[in-house]
């Protein structure tokens, strides 16, 4: 369990430097932050986030998307859709940010040992799923087959490309990309995520998911790996919402029943299938 | 020299065809056996042309096929992808009978081609052969549907982080 430095003080953000901004399509940043003392914590569980403050600007959550194995720094993969993540993103180099967390639920990369994990990505939400592919990557032998089904808008899109294509090289991870459109370039899938599970052949009894992207791609990749007899609570998702407190004090990200800075992000699908088909929710 | 057994098996084998004839041989696969025939195609070898007449459509059998459009200034674009086992080319059940998209060998392709004017007048005389022809289509088409449906929702925009 990694130390929890600020959980004294879990509304006070303790400070962290750039080390590196790496552009990895245009409008998303990856930056690597570390610590500017043994106040900030950098230990996570694959799947939790961080309420990244911008001095200045305001905090946002963000889902870490970088290696846990690395404990001396913090990877965030940030798109450009406000005022703060465009300020996170015009940080320069060595620009101090406020961290708070790690904060919210985890992938559940114990509870599928043993058992064939797809991995069903959807945008920008490779980015928190990272960590538990290289989770699992790391401990390759205590899972059964790793697939990665990853779906982007355009070629131009797709997130990490240079490690999707080292782990296709060298991972044993099975590792299907599919866009929307394309030009003659592309030599790939064309077509939603949610066509690379149709008719794919897998023993649903011993198949847990994780799926992370836009709530409508969830749900309808959920649906489909229903339809391929996964169970509900073999699915797993990571549910996004505005967040203020992240502390389980404001109800900003009420879901229902459920806190997703809270009982969330991760959730698995028998818990939330109900409140997808609420509409008002 | 391919032999008409040949055809009438690899349509049996084919699973757009499951269940018709209970997996051997019938009469109905004996009629679309007659309408077809195995062809290859090279890489970038068009299959069909968006605007000609359509007469015909693919059982693919090996490689992957794009379907595409062509966009002033931006050039042909992709919007979807046929692989081993999939079928493509339907505009030919419905007047007029011309083809909506290209089709392009992305990779070198084998394929039943199977003749539009044969299969519809075979259809016409035998509506059973219709039936069983046209639950399968309206299951692709409806696929396909609600992919373009999603494709048009944006579903991968964004999210997650």
């Amino acid at each position: 369990m990694p130390p929890k430095v600020e959980s004294g003080s879990p509304m006070r953000p303790a400070l962290f430097r750039i080390l590196d901004r790496q552009e990895e399509i245009p409008g998303c940043l990856t930056l690597r932050v570390e610590p500017e003392s043994d106040e900030g914590d950098s230990g996570f569980k694959p799947g939790q986030f961080y309420m990244a403050y911008v001095f200045g600007h305001g905090e946002v959550p963000i889902s870490v998307s970088g290696n846990p194995a690395n404990s001396k720094e913090l990877s965030f993969t940030v798109m450009e859709v406000g005022s703060v993540t465009r300020a996170l993103c015009a940080a320069k180099l060595g620009t101090a940010i406020g961290l708070r967390g790690p904060f919210g639920s985890a992938w559940p990369v114990e509870k599928v040992k043993g058992r064939n994990v797809i991995a069903v990505a959807g945008g920008l939400g490779l980015a928190p799923l990272r960590p538990a592919l290289y989770h699992m990557l790391h401990n390759r032998n205590d899972y059964g087959d790793l697939t990665l089904l990853y779906g982007a808008r355009q070629p131009q899109s797709i997130l990490f490309q240079q490690q999707l294509d080292n782990w296709r090289a060298q991972a044993p991870i099975n590792i299907d990309i599919t866009v929307d459109a394309a030009g003659r370039e592309w030599l790939g899938e064309v077509g939603i995520v949610t066509e690379l599970l149709k008719g794919r052949s897998i023993d649903p009894a011993q198949t847990s998911a994780l799926i992370c992207g836009p709530e409508i791609m969830m749900r309808f990749s959920a649906y489909a790996l229903l339809d391929l007899g996964v169970a509900a609570e073999n699915i797993h998702i990571s549910m996004e919402r505005n967040m203020k407190c992240a502390v389980k004090m404001c109800g900003r990200c009420q879901y229902g029943p459920y806190f997703i800075c809270h009982e969330g992000p991760v959730l698995s699908f028998d818990r939330v299938e109900r409140l997808f088909k609420i509409r008002e929710v | 020299m391919v032999s008409i057994k040949g055809i009438r098996t690899l349509l049996v084998e084919n699973p757009f065809f499951e269940g018709m004839g209970g997996g051997r041989p019938c009469r109905h696969i004996d009629m679309l056996a007659g309408c077809g025939k195995l062809v290859h195609f090279k890489a970038g070898e068009s299959l069909l042309r968006e605007g000609d007449e359509a007469d015909t459509f693919y059982l693919i059998r090996d490689g992957h096929v794009a379907i595409e459009s062509a966009i002033p200034a931006t050039g042909p674009m992709s919007v979807s992808r046929v692989s081993a086992g999939g079928i493509t080319g339907y505009s030919w059940l419905f007047p007029p009978y011309r083809n909506h998209f290209d089709l392009r060998a992305l990779t070198r392709v084998s394929a039943l081609a199977l003749d539009g004017a044969c299969l519809r007048g075979k259809a016409e005389a035998d509506h059973e052969l219709g039936y069983h022809l046209m639950t399968r289509f309206a299951r692709v088409m409806l696929d396909r549907l609600e992919s373009a449906r999603l494709q048009l929702l944006d579903v991968c925009a964004g999210g997650g982080a």
